[in-house]
C-alpha cells in the first residue's frame, strides 16, 4: 500500500504538473480537492483518466468521485480494491 | 439650421489622444519595464526554464502558473510584471487585445502526441483547455478580476496598425478606459512579449513608428 501511494503522487506530480513539489510535500490524509492540494475540475478529470488508464478502474458515478479522490489514502485504498491491472 | 450632433467620442474633453502609459518587454533572456531592465538570465536558453525564473524572480506567487501552457505562462507573467511593477491601478473594466504568429502551437503539438498514440491514448484533459490562445486572456482575467473586452487575433508578423486601431476604437468607443495590449509569441524555444499600456494620458504617442521601436 505505500508503494502504491507514493506511485499515485508521483503519477499526480506529472499529470498535473505541479512542478515545485515532491512525494514528501503531499501527505496521504491531505485533501486534494479545496483546501488541501487546490485541485481543480479539470484535474479531476486527470484522475479519473489515471485510474482509468493505469489500474483499468472506470468511474461511472461522479458521486464516487468525490469519495475517492478525497485524499491520496482514499485512492490508494480504492485502487487496491478495484483494480484490473 | 438644424445642429449637428458630434458623436461623444469627437466632443473636446475626449480629445485627448490615447498614449502608450507603461510597456514591459520578455525576449532574449531578459525582462524589463518601459525600457529599464529588471531581470537577465541568458543561462537558460529552454523557454520553459527561463520563465520558471523569471515567475520566481519576480515572486509573482500564482500556482496556477506551473499548470499553464507555455502561452499563457509568457502571458500572465508579462502582465503580471507589467501591471505590479508599473504601479498601475487594476481597473477591472481595463480591455485586453493581444496577438501573435504561432497561437498556442507548443500545446497543440502537446494534444496532438497525445490523441494520436495508439492503443491506450488519452487526451489530457489539462492539455486540452489550453488549446486556444484566448485562453491566455482569460487566464490574465481570472487572475486580476477583469470584466472587461478582450480578443486575440493570429497575424503572420507583428501589426502595430491593427493594435493601434482595435485600441483606439475600444477606448474612443467607450467600451473601456484603459487597454492592455501587445504581442506575445512562444514557439519552443523562441518567445517574444510585448505588452503595453494605453489609456488617455500623458504618455508615450500611440504610433506604428513607437511600437516598432518599443517591441
Amino acid at each position: 500500500m505505500e508503494d502504491l501511494k507514493k506511485e499515485l503522487k508521483l503519477k499526480i506530480i506529472e499529470a498535473l504538473n505541479l512542478e515545485d513539489m515532491s512525494v514528501e510535500d503531499i501527505s496521504d490524509d491531505e485533501m486534494l480537492f479545496e483546501e488541501g492540494l487546490g485541485l481543480d475540475s479539470i484535474d479531476a478529470l486527470e484522475l479519473i483518466i489515471i485510474l482509468d488508464k493505469d489500474y483499468g478502474i472506470k468511474l461511472t458515478d461522479s458521486k464516487d468521485g468525490k469519495k475517492i479522490f478525497r485524499s491520496i489514502e482514499t485512492m490508494a485504498t480504492y485502487i487496491a480494491e478495484h483494480r484490473s491491472k | 439650421m438644424e445642429e449637428v450632433i458630434q458623436p461623444f467620442y469627437l466632443e473636446k474633453e475626449n480629445r485627448m489622444k490615447n498614449n502608450i502609459i507603461h510597456y514591459c518587454n520578455i525576449k532574449d533572456g531578459s525582462v524589463s519595464v518601459n525600457g529599464k531592465s529588471l531581470y537577465v538570465n541568458t543561462v537558460e536558453k529552454d523557454f520553459l526554464s527561463f520563465i520558471k525564473t523569471v515567475y520566481k524572480q519576480f515572486d509573482l506567487a500564482y500556482p496556477k502558473f506551473y499548470k499553464m501552457d507555455p502561452l499563457c505562462k509568457l502571458s500572465i507573467v508579462a502582465a503580471s510584471i507589467l501591471l505590479e511593477n508599473t504601479g498601475s491601478e487594476i481597473d477591472p473594466n481595463m480591455a485586453l487585445v493581444l496577438s501573435n504568429k504561432s497561437s498556442c502551437i507548443d500545446i497543440d503539438r502537446k494534444h496532438q502526441e497525445t490523441i494520436s498514440q495508439e492503443a491506450d491514448s488519452y487526451a489530457s484533459p489539462a492539455n486540452f483547455v489550453y488549446t486556444l490562445p484566448n485562453i491566455a486572456l482569460g487566464e490574465i482575467s481570472i487572475k486580476y478580476k477583469l470584466q472587461s473586452e478582450n480578443s486575440f487575433f493570429i497575424f503572420e508578423y507583428f501589426n502595430p496598425k491593427f493594435l493601434i486601431d482595435y485600441t483606439n476604437s475600444l477606448i474612443d468607443l467607450g467600451k473601456s478606459n484603459r487597454v492592455l495590449s501587445g504581442w506575445v509569441e512562444v514557439n519552443e524555444n523562441n518567445y517574444n512579449a510585448f505588452l503595453f499600456i494605453v489609456e488617455k494620458s500623458d504618455g508615450i504617442e500611440l504610433t506604428q513608428k513607437n511600437l516598432i521601436k518599443l517591441k
